[in-house]
């Protein structure tokens, strides 16, 4: 991919500047890296602007609740852990592949998996538990009822990325264990999986952190 | 890395028989821009009507119109519009047109359909999810249209759809209820095509550029058409997150958008915490972006039949890119103009007003390096030609229109005018579809393999230029003396003296869209009875020229195209041929670099 080597640098006359080869892939990224890439771009927009919305209503409220007791932060902490220890799994599955260990690679496919599920029923039963105590997104019991509908649909969305970060996965790891996918596909998959381990770094402080019971 | 395979080579398939796979659900990119192409054309063809109907309606507010009475027996009884019907006629109009043809045609069909081909590849990056991004704009598209058909109508909250208005549900007026439900569903579907089918642009043009097909090298439409992918790629997923939202205000109960105490139609509203505000800052940073979506690409298409029927090389190529660059950064800054009506700090609306005007400098020199490109060249003057320059002078008269509009001052009275009207319907809707035209009349030979009636096509071109002035002009004039937009009519009010302009803008605009059946019928017909297209019937330089027309499955039949020269090699004769193709390798360039 060097310019030197190109035949067409002899070939153009008075203009030998910047010849592209051509067809071959620029800086080594594949067009389906290239696109999960760019729909990462536009993931991280939407995410941004629903963050960005949450952040307006709660600095425009005179009160935002902050009911979270130790044992909800404990449980959030947990999931944390959960998320950020698939995404090492995940590292593990993508180094696996390039060194065509296939049958590790897809073991740790489905353990990143697994951690996905773990973190998605942990989820489940918090937002049972604050069902219980009576939040809805029109309503909850501490005042401003805006603070139901950010939890929720901030939480939600996310909720929706990892499970299909979990059916994603798991397609890969089977495509990848019968040799239907490449390496690249599964380094793709793990591109996908990092950035929804990394929006709930964000979500993380700013919904439950932030709501934290103070006394 | 010499064993990995080239991009070309991964992408690689083979062509279709089965008529489904190749016509419907096909794959093939050339087939996917037509079938955006005529997405608009059917979306521009409605919109069109609704907008005679909405300028009867101003005029004659009385009138029966034929066949509306069964379209909605609510909204038009015995087929004289009511001023809610007006409304919903309007949103429909509005949002057809801005979405479904002004985002639709310029990208997504013509882009779809040179793009590839201009750069010397045989498809699109990812085939499968270019057909999946037209299929979602499709299902948009029916869930909008089906809106004129159930429950009380479309919505009458317009195409922004501000809340409160759009986010209460039924009790806030007809089309409130299902109607502003599946406009919502229609816009977040719409989204999610334009992001697949932006992030598919991006990746094409970044990838599967043919061997010599510097970034430099693309012709201009290439730049345009990756800058606009990267606005839609960046704005849209803005848009998709407050419609989500706005789903929730109206289905779950949320009030993100809602304020409390809000009363509508008497009725306490059992919303609190939220903030309209919210909506209209989500909507304008996609809305701006929006405004360059619809027009960028027509700058593309504009420099590139500029320089073809000028026979001259295009005027600063380079400093046209770097425009295209800036005005795409830039859009992103000034979405807080489109608010300064709805209440703004005196400092956050100095901040909005200051990248505004200096949006005009990028946007300038655009014009003047066109009217330099121009100037001095040997030109043909084609119907796509002529469509050219008539960009050039509607976009440039709607243009000085926004100068006004970007000082805070001045747009607190103008906003709420036909002023406003005059000037987006101009610099945005009439630009951006002379552009569509120009492409129409300049790819249509490639796309069908026939050749437009160049007859026809030149009255289509005079009645349209001198109608779109004659309707849109007067806009600006009643807006300045303080004619509100969105009113229903002006019967007995003190705007009735200026009554007169509107007969006149509403005669003008039936006799314009009425000229728009010469286009359709010269569409139609000349696909089926033109006279055969050559390869290279404008004499043009780029790759598209360079394969039959129309171009084989795979765009140049098993072949690698090779790049040798800039794009716009026009006006050095050599040979009995005043162009060098970009595929010569013998060419003399008309200039050195």
């Amino acid at each position: 991919m060097s310019l030197t080597s190109d035949p067409l640098a002899t070939v153009v006359q008075g203009d030998n500047i910047g010849v592209w080869g051509g067809g071959t892939l620029p800086y080594a990224v594949p067009s389906k890296k290239l696109g999960m890439w760019l729909f990462i771009v536009s993931d991280a927009i939407t995410f941004s602007a629903v963050i960005f919305s949450y952040g307006y209503l709660r600095l425009a409220a005179t009160a935002w609740p902050r009911p979270f007791e130790a044992a909800s932060i404990t449980n959030a902490t947990v999931m944390t852990f959960v998320l950020l220890s698939s995404s090492v799994a995940m590292v593990l599955a993508v180094r696996a592949s390039s060194m065509g260990n296939v049958n590790a690679a897809v073991a740790w496919l489905v353990a990143t998996a697994l951690g996905g599920v773990i973190f998605d029923v942990l989820h489940i039963r918090e937002w049972l538990g604050l069902i219980e105590q009576g939040v809805r997104p029109f309503h909850n019991p501490w005042g401003t009822p805006m603070f139901g509908a950010a939890f929720f649909s901030m939480t939600g969305l996310h909720m929706l990325h990892v499970t299909i970060g979990v059916i994603y996965l798991l397609v890969i790891a089977v495509g990848f264990g019968r040799r239907k996918f490449s390496t690249v596909d599964v380094e793709v998959s793990g591109l996908y999986w990092h950035f929804v381990d990394l929006v709930w770094m964000f979500i993380f402080p700013l919904v439950y952190l932030l709501s934290a019971k103070t006394n | 890395m010499a064993h990995m395979p080239t991009e070309a080579q991964v992408h690689q398939h083979t062509a279709p028989t089965g008529f489904i796979r190749k016509y419907i659900f096909s794959v093939d990119h050339k087939v996917i821009g037509k079938q955006y192409y005529f997405l608009a054309v059917f979306s521009v063809f409605v919109g069109m009507i609704l907008s005679w109907l909405v300028r009867i309606h101003l005029v004659w507010p009385n009138a029966h119109i034929w066949g509306l009475n069964a379209l909605s027996p609510a909204g038009a009884p015995g087929g004289v519009i009511s001023p809610e019907y007006y409304l919903s006629l309007l949103t429909i109009h509005g949002t057809l047109m801005v979405f479904f043809v002004l985002t639709t045609a310029p990208q997504a069909g013509f882009g779809n359909y040179a793009l590839p081909i201009q750069i010397g590849a045989e498809d699109m990056a990812f085939p499968v999810l270019n057909m999946l991004s037209f299929w979602v704009t499709f299902l948009a598209l029916c869930a909008l249209i089906s809106s004129l058909f159930v429950g009380d109508g479309p919505p009458i909250s317009g195409w922004t759809a501000y809340p409160p208005l759009s986010a209460v549900g039924r009790s806030a007026g007809p089309g409130q209820g299902i109607g502003q439900d599946l406009w919502g569903i229609s816009i977040a579907l719409f989204c999610a095509g334009s992001l697949l089918g932006a992030l598919n642009f991006i990746t094409t043009t970044v990838d599967l550029r043919c061997k010599g097909m510097t970034l430099m090298r693309m012709p201009l439409t290439c730049w345009a058409w990756l800058i606009t992918a990267i606005l839609s790629l960046l704005s849209f997923a803005v848009l998709f997150a407050a419609c989500v939202l706005l789903i929730l205000d109206r289905n779950a109960g949320t009030s993100f958008f809602l304020p409390s105490g809000l009363l509508v139609n008497g009725t306490l509203q059992n919303h609190a915490g939220g903030s309209p505000l919210l909506w209209q800052h989500l909507f304008w940073f996609f809305g701006h972006p929006e405004v360059y979506i619809a027009i960028v690409p027509g700058f593309g298409v504009i420099s590139h039949v500029l320089s073809v029927f000028s026979r001259k090389p295009i005027l600063g190529y380079k400093v046209i890119v770097a425009c295209l660059l800036g005005i795409g950064f830039l859009s992103f800054t000034v979405w807080g103009h489109h608010m300064f009506l709805s209440g703004m700090s005196p400092y956050s609306g100095f901040l909005f007003s200051i990248p505004t005007l200096i949006i005009t400098i990028p946007a300038t020199i655009i014009s003047l390096l066109w009217l330099g490109t121009v100037f001095g060249g040997r030109l043909r003057f084609t119907t796509c030609m002529m469509f050219a320059l008539g960009f050039v002078s509607v976009f440039v008269t709607g243009g000085l229109g926004g100068m006004f509009l970007a000082q805070p001052s001045l747009d607190i009275f103008l906003h709420g005018t036909y002023f406003v009207v005059g000037h987006f319907h101009m610099v945005m809707g009439v630009a951006a579809i002379f552009g569509m035209f120009a492409g129409t009349y300049f790819w249509f030979p490639k796309m069908f393999g026939r050749m437009l009636n160049e007859g026809l096509g030149k009255v289509h071109f005079a009645i349209t230029f001198i109608g779109v002035y004659c309707i849109f002009m007067p806009m600006h004039f009643i807006g300045l003396e303080g004619m509100p937009r969105r009113y229903s009519s002006f019967v007995n009010d003190l705007m009735q003296p200026l009554m007169p302009v509107h007969k006149f803008m509403t005669i003008a605009a039936l006799i314009t869209g009425a000229s728009q059946f010469i286009f359709f019928f010269n569409l139609f017909w000349s696909m089926y009875k033109g006279p055969k297209a050559s390869e290279n019937p404008w004499e043009s330089t780029t790759l598209e020229w360079t394969v039959p027309s129309p171009p084989p499955f795979d765009n140049f039949g098993g072949k690698h195209p090779v790049v040798y020269h800039d794009p716009y090699e026009y006006g050095n004769v050599q040979n009995g041929k005043d162009y060098v193709m970009q595929t010569d390798p013998a060419g003399q360039p008309a200039r050195s670099q």
